[in-house]
């Protein structure tokens, strides 16, 4: 297919463009196959407007006489409105774009066709291997290994081809326990406690069916991770109602009798359109300005946005806590052990691990958990806010993973070596990318894309120092301990960083960011002074003191 | 330390408010003449002023002993449990009594002694001068003079001695003008804005029913509009919702008609009334104190408690006054019913974003002192310094606090005091330890003698102002500055965390970053000087080897500053202000711990013979 059919119309002068916040722009908008530009071709500043067409959640289409708009409204909760000039154009336009967003075959997306303009010093596919994971696993013990049973992905199509399993299960066992999970998602390692030697599992349901099915390999797998005479906790993040509903489908749950060793927590997490619904609820809430304060209130709190921030961050408190303060290992699953398990699973770390708290620790943290993890980003992040799809798979999973990320960083400012950006380029990057990283649903999807020759990472690029600076908290000062973050209602708020962003003016929480930053960095170049000073007296004081007594 | 204890309880269990656990610090309960004291076994002091104290419940009876929930005016809340009902008892009646003063000589500022000498005392009433504040205004001048007319509170009694009035305005026009208002309280300049010759004056209602008029007052608002030669319209705006000047017709009170009124625009601005006020705040702490609290009945209960509206009404109201005198040049009075309360927020809140003067910490103390203490908001009936009508409780001083925090968190750069100073002066304006807050008006405070009997609050303010100070202020950063137009959409309106819950130090974040960055300013000053120093002996050790041997130079040391020693009490309630600690340190996990709670319960529920997780704390220090 040629991007060219899909362009009637690739340029169209005198269109003004409207941003809230900033003054009207007119130029010269064109279409190319993966961008809407937007120029103002004036020589003094010109003005440029490039938007990704993978960003564009939705388009509205008005008339008053020739004169069109087209109110565009982004996947990340943007809204940008264009006038153009000639209904035919406007049309054209609208019909573009509307075909090249919703391109449907992978191959044909930016990323397939963007040519980096910087020198990759370092190769962000090649830079969070589970082979370095594993060799930093092997020098704090020995009771794990490194298995190649899924090389095909054939024994689980949403693992990777190498995931870490306990040393004394055998690839023939794994085989068996992957027949009892559910997308034969059998238990792997998530997260070795270093302080205590704990581990977090995560896995998805066993299928238990009505009648009870058991596989003890599976209880065999499971309990290898535990210390003789300990016990251990199953996190179901489904309340017991819904996994007991799951058996009648052929899932289900770990029965006591057969685990007896476990102990089951039910934490309740939400999935899917329910959180698609909050999620459209909350922008909507947010783009209304003129609510008065009761309105406002009772949009915030019918969209439950902050209700699931603060029931994915219990249930990873909870999970942190079994570890840390119960000394226990953990599992973690719900149904299908791609979303809600990674959301515990993951923020779990960010709380016990420090590593985790650290850019590339971070990064390290996104591509294990969520990416070779096999959380479906394709499917999930297909559409955002504004789109009318409702399809089942769409859901803002990632999301409330940064937003719970983000809750924590605002109660520990100085744990974290990233900032907010960080989480919002993140945010960004998995909706609509020039990179390859958020493609496809798992890494099987990718390897059969060819991602990594034919695309470029998203880390490849942040991770050079240039752009690294933009992500780096300058409060940042590294804390080795376990953070607890409150949970209570009084203490999570609503991220303005991304749902707010595009509705008022920052400029003066920005310039107020920047003092900050100055001040720090001010601090920096005093003391290094002060010590190069100290030194060069005391060179001075011994210089003397040579003089005196030669 | 030293001090003189009537009761003394052992055993006595301190419950962490929030702990569905009922965790709790075992220590003893002391009662002194001023103080309730509490030290728990690692020796750590929980200090409560008996002025600060607004309830005190005892709870029914259970085994472990007689609960004794106290709350007090800073939003403190503690649950003590004393194993001997006698005891409880006794503690009890003795809180009720210490609690309630009949008199203002029986305040705790008449007998707090900060150790001043008399001198230090009268220069430390002195500090705020009202009459260079309004030089500073650029009053006296051609069309504002200084009144003599109030001179011994016989025009109006709840007004300063001091007024600023049109020149126009004459004796008979003032007297005449002041009777046709509620409690006397005639239209004054309260802030004069010399580069848009406007003005913001104040009154109360007028008594005007449903068809009186009075040709004095009339006069007075034409001499206001006639004194400011950039603009002859002035607004005349009513803070009150319609409905409720409205009904105060009925009875011969009521609003302006503007009929009568050559050159005024007259504007509702509806803010509600103190009673609503009062019970809105109630609604709100019942919401917050909620143990296990969740998402939706938080926002729910902040929703129906209305608190954040009436906050948003106040200062939408200000916004208004300033869009008359910035854009319009207009001159603006101010009233509500008697003009001290609604009045009083909306003036001062005006001047503060027209004026980056009242954004310093002694600009702020200035406004204050103005706006809120000279004209009369009846800070120890809305504050119940005395035993009095608790019909006559009201949060209105705290709402203005609350407007200027939600102020500072929009413009971070702009204001020189941070939070805690505002927190502070929220402590102090019910503790009754200084005199300005004391009584109702200026005539009742000079009848007393507060001045010769007790201490002004600010200097010592003043003295620790590096706690108060701002890291990221810049008065200089933008000029658009200078005029705060502040965003007044819902989402702006933030629950005040730090107000509310300053106690509950499990919901507060772990790291502090204006703490930090305040340490690190401080730093960079000191640092400054070392570079300095290291510099001048690099240069004398340079100048050394060249040739001379110079003794090091006799430094005439600079005198040490001054510093009045704060007094004990003044330090020990602070427990939020931050000190040197970068970061808040969390405290033992016997009862600070409230955050995964449920899941106790949840477990304990479940299955309670098998698994009683623990839940600690992490120990955070930098």
């Amino acid at each position: 297919m040629e991007f060219a059919e899909l362009i009637k119309t690739p340029r169209v002068d005198n269109v003004v463009l409207h941003r809230p916040f900033y003054p009207a722009v007119e130029g010269t908008l064109c279409l190319t196959g993966h961008h809407l530009i937007l120029s103002s071709r004036r020589q003094d500043d010109a003005e440029e407007l490039w938007l990704l067409h993978s960003n564009i959640d939705s388009i509205e289409k008005r008339f008053v006489g020739s004169l069109g708009t087209i109110i565009i409204k982004c996947k990340d909760l943007r809204i940008i409105q264009l006038d153009i000039p000639g209904m035919e154009e406007c049309l054209n336009i609208a019909s573009s774009i509307e075909a090249l967003s919703t391109l449907d075959s992978v191959t044909l997306m930016y990323p397939f066709f963007y040519r980096p303009m910087f020198e990759v010093v370092e190769d962000g596919w090649r830079s969070f291997l589970p082979e370095q994971e594993f060799e930093l696993l092997s020098s704090l013990t020995d009771e794990w290994r490194l298995s190649c049973i899924n090389k095909e992905f054939s024994v689980c199509p949403s693992y990777p081809a190498v995931v870490i399993v306990p040393k004394s299960i055998e690839d023939e066992a794994l085989r068996k326990v992957a027949a009892f999970r559910h997308g034969g998602r059998f238990p792997v390692l998530s997260y070795y406690h270093k302080k205590n030697g704990m581990v977090m599992m995560r896995s998805s349901q066993p299928l238990t069916g009505t009648n009870g099915r058991r596989c003890k390999e599976d209880e065999k797998l499971i309990n290898a991770t535990l210390r003789a005479g300990k016990r251990g906790y199953i996190i179901d993040t489904r309340s017991l109602n819904v996994a007991q509903q799951a058996r009648a489908k052929g899932g289900g749950f770990e029965q006591e009798a057969h685990y007896p060793q476990w102990r089951r927590i039910h934490k309740s997490i939400e999935r899917f359109n329910i959180l698609q619904e909050s999620l459209i609820k909350l922008v909507e809430a947010c783009n209304d300005q003129s609510h008065n304060m009761d309105r406002w209130l009772s949009k915030l709190e019918a969209s439950n946005w902050l209700t699931h921030i603060k029931e994915i961050l219990t249930a990873a408190c909870l999970a942190a806590q079994c570890i840390d303060r119960e000394g226990a290992s953990v599992l973690v699953h719900g149904t299908e052990g791609t979303d809600s398990t990674l959301q515990v699973t993951s923020l779990a770390q960010i709380i016990l691990d420090p590593r985790c708290r650290t850019i590339r620790g971070f990064e390290s943290l996104v591509v294990r958990e969520w990416l070779q993890a096999g959380h479906p980003f394709q499917q999930r992040c297909a559409q955002s806010a504004y789109s009318n799809s409702k399809q089942k798979w769409e859901a803002p999973v990632f999301l409330l993973f940064l937003d719970c990320v983000w809750q924590i960083l605002r109660q520990f400012p100085c744990s974290f070596e990233f900032n907010e950006h960080f989480l919002i380029m993140l945010f960004e990057h998995a909706y609509a990318s020039q990179f390859g990283t958020f493609l496809g649903n798992n890494e099987n999807e990718r390897s059969k894309l060819k991602l990594q020759t034919k695309t470029m990472s998203l880390w490849s690029w942040v991770n050079r120092p240039q752009e690294l600076n933009k992500y780096k908290n300058p409060l940042f000062e590294a804390n080795s301990l376990v953070i607890w973050p409150s949970v209570a209602p009084q203490s999570l708020q609503l991220w303005e960083g991304v749902f707010l962003r595009w509705n008022r003016s920052s400029k003066f929480l920005d310039e107020a960011y920047e003092e900050m930053v100055t001040l720090i960095e001010y601090n920096k170049q005093l003391k290094a002074k002060v010590n190069a000073l100290r030194r060069q007296l005391a060179e001075l004081e011994t210089d003397d003191g040579m003089r005196e007594n030669p | 330390f030293f001090f003189i204890f009537f009761l003394q309880v052992e055993q006595v269990k301190l419950l962490d408010r929030f702990s569905t656990s009922n965790k709790s610090l075992t220590g003893t309960l002391y009662l002194t003449a001023t103080h309730l004291l509490f030290i728990d076994s690692s020796q750590r002091e929980t200090w409560i002023l008996h002025h600060h104290i607004a309830a005190v419940e005892k709870l029914p009876l259970t085994t472990s002993g007689c609960p004794l929930v106290i709350q007090c005016k800073n939003f403190r809340i503690v649950h003590f449990v004393v194993p001997r009902e006698r005891d409880c008892h006794d503690i009890y009646n003795s809180l009720l009594q210490l609690s309630r003063t009949a008199q203002y000589d029986e305040l705790y500022a008449f007998s707090y002694n900060p150790k001043q000498n008399a001198s230090e005392q009268v220069k430390g009433w002195q500090l705020i001068d009202l009459a260079e504040e309004y030089k500073r205004m650029g009053v006296p001048n051609a069309n504002w003079q200084l009144s003599d007319a109030n001179r011994d509170y016989k025009i109006c009694e709840t007004y300063p001695k001091e007024l600023y009035v049109p020149r126009t305005a004459s004796k008979p026009i003032i007297v005449g003008s002041s009777k046709f208002r509620s409690k006397g309280r005639f239209p004054v300049l309260s802030y004069y804005h010399k580069d848009k010759e406007a003005a913001i004056c104040r009154c109360s209602q007028p008594l005007s029913g449903f068809s009186a008029r009075c040709l004095e007052d009339e006069h007075m608002l034409q001499a206001i509009s006639k004194a400011n030669p950039s603009n002859r319209f002035m607004y005349v705006m009513d803070t009150r919702p319609k409905l409720n000047a409205m009904a105060n017709r009925a009875a011969g009170k009521g609003y302006e008609n503007e009929d009568n009124y050559s050159n005024i625009r007259f504007q509702f601005v509806g803010i509600e009334n103190i009673h609503v006020m009062r019970s809105s705040l109630q609604k709100l702490l019942e919401v917050s104190g909620t143990k296990g609290l969740s998402v939706n009945d938080f926002l729910s209960g902040l929703e129906s408690s209305g608190w954040l509206r009436h906050i948003k009404a106040v200062l939408d109201a200000a916004v208004f006054l300033v869009k008359a005198i910035a854009v319009e040049s207009a001159s603006v009075l101010v009233h509500c019913s008697d003009g001290w309360d609604r009045t009083s927020q909306v003036c001062s809140l005006g001047a503060l974003l027209l004026d980056s003067y009242y954004r310093t910490i002694k600009g702020f103390m200035v406004l204050i002192e103005k706006d809120w203490i000279a004209f009369g908001h009846k800070f120890s009936d809305r504050c119940c310094q005395l035993d009095g009508d608790p019909k006559e409780i009201s949060p209105v001083f705290t709402q203005f606090l609350e407007s200027v925090w939600n102020l500072t968190e929009q413009f971070p750069q702009a204001f020189e005091y941070n939070e805690a100073f505002l927190l502070q002066i929220h402590e102090h304006v019910h503790s009754c330890q200084f005199g300005n807050f004391l009584g109702n008006c200026q005539k009742e405070r000079e009848e007393l003698k507060f001045k010769e009997k007790t201490y002004s609050l600010w200097p010592f303010l003043l003295d620790e102002q590096k706690k108060y100070q701002n890291p990221l202020y810049n008065p200089d950063i933008s000029p658009e500055l200078t005029l705060l137009e502040p965003n007044t959409v819902s989402f702006n309106f933030k629950f005040w965390r730090n107000m509310y819950h300053q106690f509950d130090r499990s919901l507060h974040p772990r790291q502090s970053v204006s703490d930090l960055i305040m340490n690190m300013s401080e730093q960079n000053k000191q640092l400054e000087k070392d570079i300095k120093e290291l510099e001048a002996k690099i240069k004398r050790r340079n100048g050394h080897v060249d040739g001379v041997l110079l003794k090091e130079p006799l430094q005439s040391a600079p005198p040490a500053p001054v510093l009045l020693k704060s007094p004990p009490c003044f330090k020990k309630e602070q427990p939020l202000m931050p000190g040197t600690d970068s970061v808040r340190t969390i405290e033992g996990s016997s009862s600070a711990d409230n955050r995964y709670s449920e899941f106790m319960e949840e477990l304990a529920k479940a299955e309670p013979a098998v698994v009683s997780l623990e839940y600690g704390v992490a120990r955070m220090t930098c």
